[in-house]
């Protein structure tokens, strides 16, 4: 059995120790706002936060996350709209598709965590996610909406 | 297709009748529960009264509008919500689009039309009716009061869901929803000319983006019910060879694992949770047989291909003038060859669908790009008769083509489900399975020739390609005395008034399957023909903006070009080292035109600059929405020309995720300028038109800044890559 500590609640679950943790949130547990997109970190869509950091869930372990800290997409902001990434991305009209989207907004989300006023480098470096719709221009533009809102 | 057989089963039925009907009987909540999350940004129930079939009015004055076109992040929920709600005259905030359900339009005798979500259509191609939907009820809600006031309907104002009348009566849509839903659907309507809008041609927020910013937005891949369990799924990677055996021992000894599925060319594992299925597909011993394409890859198929350019004789899509005596008479002579190879739409929802049977009813959910059409290869796939197929439509984590015509995993999933009667089981395929059963944009070879006089002036042209055909795999009938229409858009349709031109085709078709892939031959035509013109402007020792200009005069392509010209700064200096690049085209009845500013660095490292982007699409129903797929095309293009390409080796294609198949990422993302010029009288496409303009207007700045004239994608192939 492995104990999570899942957007502030403990859970338990029965799962093999290397079922990755985008498999634990989407299938053993119902979260479905983390995506599926590669299974080999290179897309960044499971993106979640493991003690305030972003990790790419497909690729980590469950098993090994005992005792930290995780948040999804559900449980960014208590209403699902009021974080400032969050607002930023309904004002600029963000999403396309929106598949992308939760892991992007954690990654940005993270990045405005650890960096109050990112450069256009810093924003280039941290967001490394893929969006095939290209919402690149706008994702851009709403990091720096929302930092300005901080 | 068999929906030609679902003749009018409920043509007599009152439309009161069928909604009592259909809410028996179809969706969910038949089977005794609901999707999670749905109360979340989610369209409102369609019930209520039905005025006319687009429009469903709640007694809260609540406009539920019927969106027949998928939504796929392009903004048809709103853009099309908007079309209704602007002759309706309805409270804009009282709007919820719902998908249009499936169901109901093939009992209804397809009473929506099309459903297709493809060509950049929805808007253009169901603009009128569902205009005239949209003034047809607010003709018999303002009817329905009148005759309740017991005053003439032409005395009444209808005005954000709002009736009124100068003795002061005043009612809401709400409370005449009813007695209007039992009038005649009125035919004589007249719409407002797009300068009397409202509600169209401003930028309300879109519907479904809420919903996509907090996790709650359901795709398919995210649908959950009881008792579901999971498949992944493997298909021959040799397209078209067979399964030829399988030892499902150890899979099924594996935790989790439920049921091995096999049909004539793949196997699906299927157990409670898809990484332990697939999991237990990856460790099960599959053999497939052998197949007379187990030697074919990229180079073989160019050297196919060139069988076409080398041919005697191939088919003319299009000649005009004495081409022999343009280039017998012609001063300067040029000849080239272009080619670009496989190419796959990566949708970041991998492809997916769920299904459920039963001895009498079928149910899957599905993204799609067109609803009726996942019906049609699920009825047929089953057997099932068509009217007791349930297609729930989600939306679509991408489609650009992908999920019209081909329903593969939708066919797998329906196989899959009949094997376990009354466990709904949900398909899901991996990344890799996504990239290498694609249905790719095809690969192609061009070889152009062009006539020069000793002027300097451009003559005549000769245009050969060899390509593969999509239309021969889909819709064989579209091939006329050999030619290709849709592959041979860009140049048999070019706006170019050169005085002899001849453009042949030579279909060429390998096994490798092709597909429509997001402006589809306009992500290698423009390519091909617009750096073809730079280089014929070169050679005459022109300005490539100025040398193209008087072939266009006239042509609604020009105010285009002359567009980004102007904003590029075209013939004032560019910056020290920063190199332009311009290109026209005209694509799904709109026209475009790009003008681009790089640099080069240490020979080989691209910094794009700036991407300038017009688009002229007639009318505009949502300017952010437009300015939207304009950035996204922009993004489609640079990633295009520099970073993907499928290749095939033993038959097979050789990448299988995005480590291999690289898209383009933000840190790449120049800075883009949108022009939105529309100059009405006409309706044109936006999704695809931005795309083709963008990659030759790349090409051709890249000659500006190395004197290097690249004639193939992707550019890495050559050496570049995008600075980061």
């Amino acid at each position: 059995m492995t104990s999570l500590d899942v957007n502030g609640k403990q859970v338990t679950v029965d799962v093999e120790k290397d079922m990755p943790l985008l498999w634990v949130l989407r299938d053993e547990l119902g979260l479905t706002g983390t995506k599926y997109g590669c299974g080999v970190a290179a897309c960044g869509a499971c993106t979640v936060l493991i003690d305030g950091q972003p990790v790419r869930s497909c690729v980590i372990p469950a098993s090994s996350l005992g005792g930290k800290k995780i948040t999804t997409i559900e449980a960014l902001s208590a209403d699902g709209k009021t974080h400032p990434v969050q607002k930023a991305w309904v004002q600029l009209q963000v999403p396309q598709c929106g598949y992308c989207q939760s892991g992007m907004i954690m990654a940005a989300a993270a990045l405005l965590d650890r960096n109050k006023q990112p450069t256009d480098a810093d924003i280039n470096a941290a967001m490394t996610n893929l969006c095939r719709c290209g919402t690149y221009a706008r994702v851009r533009e709403a990091i720096q909406v929302a930092a300005r809102s901080i | 297709m068999t929906i030609g057989l679902m003749k009018n089963s409920l043509e007599n039925t009152s439309r009161r009748d069928f909604l009592v009907k259909s809410a028996a009987t179809s969706g969910a909540l038949a089977i005794g529960f609901t999707l999670p999350g749905l109360a979340n940004g989610a369209p409102a129930p369609d019930y209520g009264s039905e005025v006319t079939h687009w429009v469903v009015i709640q007694p809260d004055d609540t406009v539920v509008i019927r969106i027949a076109r998928s939504e796929l992040g392009q903004g048809s929920f709103t853009g099309l919500a908007q079309l209704v709600a602007e002759e309706l005259q309805c409270d804009w905030s009282k709007v919820q689009p719902v998908y249009a359900d499936v169901n109901m339009h093939i009992k209804r005798n397809r009473i929506f039309k099309s459903m297709s979500t493809g060509g950049s259509r929805s808007i253009r191609d169901s603009q009128e009716y569902i205009r005239k939907a949209g003034a047809a009820a607010r003709q018999m809600l303002v009817a329905a009061a009148a005759r309740d006031w017991g005053v003439p309907a032409a005395e009444c104002r209808a005005q954000d869901s709002v009736i009124s009348h100068a003795s002061g009566k005043r009612t809401t849509y709400g409370k005449v929803a009813a007695a209007a839903s039992t009038m005649e659907i009125p035919t004589d309507i007249a719409l407002k000319s797009p300068g009397e809008w409202k509600i169209a041609g401003t930028s309300p927020a879109r519907f479904d983006i809420p919903a996509k910013t907090n996790g709650s937005q359901i795709y398919a891949s995210d649908v959950r019910l009881p008792g579901m369990l999971f498949a992944s799924v493997t298909r021959s990677p040799v397209f078209g060879a067979k399964l030829n055996s399988y030892d499902e021992s150890k899979a099924m000894a594996m935790r989790g694992v439920k049921q091995v599925v096999a049909d004539e060319d793949w196997v699906a594992v299927v157990a409670d949770n898809w990484w332990r299925a697939n999991k237990a597909l990856l460790a099960m011993p599959i053999e497939w047989d052998k197949s007379e394409h187990d030697y074919v890859s990229s180079e073989s198929i160019m050297q196919f291909l060139r069988t076409g350019i080398d041919a005697d004789d191939v088919p003319v899509a299009r000649e005009d003038g004495d081409v022999g005596a343009a280039f017998a008479n012609a001063a300067k002579v040029l000849e080239a060859e272009y080619h670009s190879g496989f190419l796959n739409h990566a949708t970041m929802e991998p492809q997916n669908a769920t299904a459920l049977y039963t001895d009498d009813r079928l149910e899957v959910w599905c993204g799609t790009q067109n609803g009726e059409t996942t019906a049609a290869a699920a009825s047929e796939t089953s057997g099932m008769p068509l009217e007791n197929v349930i297609v729930h439509k989600m939306h679509a984590g991408g489609g650009f083509g992908r999920r019209v015509f081909h329903q593969d995993y939708t066919k797998q999933a329906v196989k899959i489900a009949m094997a376990m009667p009354g466990t709904p089981v949900r398909l899901q395929w991996s990344r890799e399975e996504d990239m290498r059963q694609g249905r790719y944009r095809p690969i192609s070879l061009v070889k152009l020739r062009g006539a020069l006089d000793k002027d300097g002036n451009w003559t005549g042209w000769h245009v050969r390609q060899a390509d593969q055909s999509i239309i021969l795999t889909v819709r064989p009938s579209m091939i006329k005395d050999g030619i290709d229409p849709i592959n041979t858009r860009c140049f048999r349709d070019n706006p170019y008034a050169v005085p002899a031109f001849l453009n042949e085709y030579a279909l060429r078709n390998p096994h490798v399957p092709p597909g429509f892939c997001r402006a589809v031959a306009h992500t290698n035509n423009p390519f091909y023909r617009e750096c073809f013109i730079d280089e014929l402007a070169h050679a005459a020792g022109k300005d490539p903006y100025q040398f193209r200009r008087p072939f266009l005069q006239g042509t609604m392509d020009l105010p285009l070009l002359d567009a980004v010209a102007e904003a590029i700064g075209w013939g004032t200096p560019a910056a020290a080292g920063v190199h332009r690049g311009i290109a026209v085209v005209d694509s799904y009845g709109s026209f475009t035109a790009a003008a681009v500013e790089l640099s080069v660095e240490n020979g080989k490292e691209i910094d794009v600059k700036r991407v300038v982007i017009a688009i002229d699409p007639g009318h505009v129903v949502h300017p952010d929405a437009v300015k939207a797929q304009m950035e996204g095309g922009v993004i489609w293009g640079l990633s295009f020309i520099m970073n993907e390409e499928i290749t095939i080796e033993n038959g097979r294609v050789a990448q299988g995720n995005f480590t291999d198949y690289p898209v383009l990422k933000l840190a790449h993302t120049p800075q883009i300028e949108t022009i939105i010029m529309p100059s009405g009288g006409f309706w044109g496409g936006v999704g695809e038109p931005p795309i083709g303009a963008v990659i030759p207007a790349i090409g051709n700045a890249l000659f500006e800044a190395t004197g290097e004239r690249v004639r193939s994608m992707p550019l890495n192939k050559l050496g570049y890559s995008y600075k980061s």
